[in-house]
């Protein structure tokens, strides 16, 4: 008994201290401006929605939102198209020195982003890319792939080799089997996968604030950060902006979770 | 249809050889089956025939076209995998349906062919299971049933009833034996169950440390086994081994254990030179037959255990200090550690050269 009432004190605990930033922008986003900055701070008595008008009536944060979507998406969709063809290849076929390459991608992901910023900046300039989607698609696609095809790798190295055998046993081309076998086997990590690019890209500020200018390709994070103002700091919007923009998270992360289930190779083999 | 044939082909893992020179043609429309230990390499050249694995050197041929450089999709091979290999998130119709959708056939036909294929099988009423909602025998049956709605060039089976139950077995074994009746498809086989290699095969090869053995008739394999090992590899329970050795060479006399085996049955006996030493006399336990009073056998044993099999006993024996397992009637009386006589039956020996292992008698 009391076991138990203490492992679910812990659990409590640990949910607290993890959704404790969230709640407190949710919190602050309630608040009216007089109460703001009022220490220590109160919850407030008199909740207002007048941060979260604000921010789409007199900010462009519907496009930045659009912005941010198409940017993430995008980058999601691709990082998951060319990470599983690869990640196939390099778990099911016969490739020569996979380790290395293996290995070597995951160099990739290594490199601080401070580190390749500038260089990667003059490289959108030169190609005429700088404030466009297209910019922040290419650059987030390229950092997310090590991890994309490191983890979809891992999951496809689950399948056993016999299912891979038998489908080309039974006239499959690499490609059907590719999408016949392997992906349907692969859900749970195409969705672990898709979840960590979305949030990655959803929340990328370093190139996000080199590679954009303008609210036609400014993404949220970098929306955000540049809400305050030369005199004053909007709290009270800056929570509400950023209340909004968690949302569409939280929805994904548990629309998906349903879908990642493990045991779904289960019966293939005997054992 | 197909002639499968080896040219000295060799298989490693990186430095471990598997396959050690293998050449060996298995007939158009033949029933061949690989036995051997396990660990042998048998489910390796399945790969190989199937060309899941490439060979480390060495030619294959389907008739007359080289395929080391086929995929498995060129060859037109049916495989059933030791481990099922069953597509987890497709129900048992889809899976015994699967090659047939690959090569594009209409649906009616599937249709019709899942159908006769699932009721062949015993798998009727579970067509819309998923694999793990099935029993491993049942598990297998679809295994096989996804290999035998084709119609290859080449069936490969990787022990395919090994998980059935006594009686399912030999049902599957006579249909399997059927369905080659009918379909004369080249079939490659691989099983642990002497009696299935047995009943079903025209041909077996005996795989040992990389290399063939023996390959021949079911028959001829038991009867006349090529090396110590095949005789103590076929046959359940395996063939007694006594040490003998040649008393004289004019008129040939072998000693063994204390008897003395005479010359008559020996129908070469240059074969047995006196001064290579040591002989192995092998003997079946079927052979030797033990019964408790004396006019009926000539030798002098002990009794160690009796096991019942039914129709009959096996029991094993202390002959002179060596252990020997033999038969007996069900019905006799025998007990452990009582005395009783076996009939060694002289005709019936199998004659070995100690140091090569190689058979020389019956020749
Ligand atoms: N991919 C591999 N890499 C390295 N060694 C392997 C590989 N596959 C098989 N082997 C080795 O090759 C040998 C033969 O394996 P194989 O599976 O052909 O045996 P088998 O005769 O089918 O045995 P069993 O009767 O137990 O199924 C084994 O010793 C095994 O350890
Ligand atoms: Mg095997």
């Amino acid at each position: 008994m009391i076991k138990k009432t203490g492992f679910y004190l812990l659990v409590m605990l640990v949910l607290l201290y993890c959704s404790g930033p969230l709640l407190w922008q949710i919190a602050t986003s309630l608040k009216p401006d007089y109460e703001l900055t009022v220490i220590p701070p109160v919850i407030t008595e008199n909740p207002t929605t007048v941060h979260y008008i604000s921010v789409f009536k007199e900010r462009p944060f519907l496009r930045i939102i659009l912005n941010s979507a198409v940017v993430a998406s995008c980058t999601t969709v691709l990082s998951l198209i060319i990470g599983s063809l690869s990640a196939f290849a390099l778990a099911k076929m016969r490739i020569r020195y996979k380790v290395f390459i293996l290995g070597f991608v995951l160099s990739v992901s290594m490199f601080p982003p401070i580190a390749t910023v500038s260089p990667l900046y003059i490289i959108i300039r030169e190609l005429g890319l700088r404030d466009t989607w297209l910019a922040l698609i290419i650059t987030y696609t390229t950092f997310s792939l090590p991890l994309s095809i490191w983890i979809l790798t891992n999951f496809f190295k689950e399948i056993p080799d016999e299912i891979y055998y038998a489908a080309r046993i039974d006239g499959c081309s690499p490609f059907q089997i590719f999408y016949k076998i392997m992906l349907p086997l692969s859900i749970p990590g195409i969705f672990t996968t898709a979840i960590l690019v979305f949030i990655f890209s959803w929340n990328e500020f370093l190139f996000a604030l080199t590679f954009t200018s303008t609210t036609s390709s400014r993404t949220i994070p970098v929306a955000i950060a540049l809400f305050p103002g030369v005199h004053e700091v909007p709290w009270g919007e800056i929570a509400a902006a950023s209340v909004v923009v968690t949302i569409p998270l939280i929805v994904l992360v548990f629309a998906f979770q349903k879908r990642i289930v493990e045991g779904l190779t289960s019966g293939a083999v005997k054992g | 249809m197909a002639e499968i044939k080896f040219e000295n082909v060799i298989k490693r893992f990186r430095d471990v050889s598997i396959i050690e020179d293998l050449t060996i043609v298995i007939n158009d429309g033949e029933f061949f089956t690989f036995v051997g230990p396990s660990g042998c390499g048998k489910s390796t050249i399945l790969n190989i025939i199937a060309g899941l694995e490439p060979v480390t050197d060495g030619k294959i041929y389907f008739d007359d076209t080289l395929v080391n450089d086929l995929s498995p999709r060129d060859r037109d091979v049916a495989m059933v995998f030791q481990s099922y290999a069953l597509y987890p998130h497709m129900s048992v119709y889809e899976n015994i349906a699967f090659p047939l959708r690959m090569k594009k056939v209409q649906q009616k036909t599937i249709d019709e062919e899942v159908k006769r294929i699932a009721s062949l099988l015993g798998l009727g009423d579970m067509l819309q299971r998923k694999p793990k909602e099935l029993s491993g025998g049942q598990r297998q049956r679809v295994a096989l049933g996804r290999a035998l709605i084709r119609k290859p060039e080449v069936f490969l089976m990787d022990e395919p009833l090994s998980n059935l139950d006594a009686r399912l077995r030999i049902e599957m074994r006579a249909e399997l034996k059927k369905l080659h009746h009918e379909l004369k498809i080249t079939t490659v086989y691989v099983t642990h169950d002497q009696a299935e290699a047995m009943s079903l095969s025209e041909r077996i090869a005996v795989i040992y440390q990389g290399r063939i053995q023996q390959c021949g008739t079911p028959l001829e394999v038991y009867t006349k086994p090529a090396n110590i090992f095949v005789g103590g590899f076929i046959g359940s329970p395996p063939m007694n081994f006594i040490k003998g050795t040649v008393k004289s060479l004019e008129p040939l006399q072998i000693d063994c254990n204390g008897i003395t085996l005479s010359t008559i049955i020996f129908s070469r006996p240059p074969l047995l030179k006196g001064d290579e030493g040591g002989l192995i006399i092998g003997i079946r336990p079927e052979d030797i037959v033990v019964s408790e009073r004396k006019p009926e056998g000539k030798v002098k044993v002990f009794i160690s255990l009796v096991e019942p099999a039914g129709s009959f006993n096996w029991v094993d024996v202390i002959w002179n200090d060596i252990e020997m397992k033999c038969t007996a009637r069900a019905g006799s009386d025998l007990r452990e550690g009582k005395e009783a006589f076996v009939d060694f039956p002289e005709d019936k020996v199998i004659v070995f050269d100690e140091k090569s292992g190689k058979r020389l008698f019956p020749d």
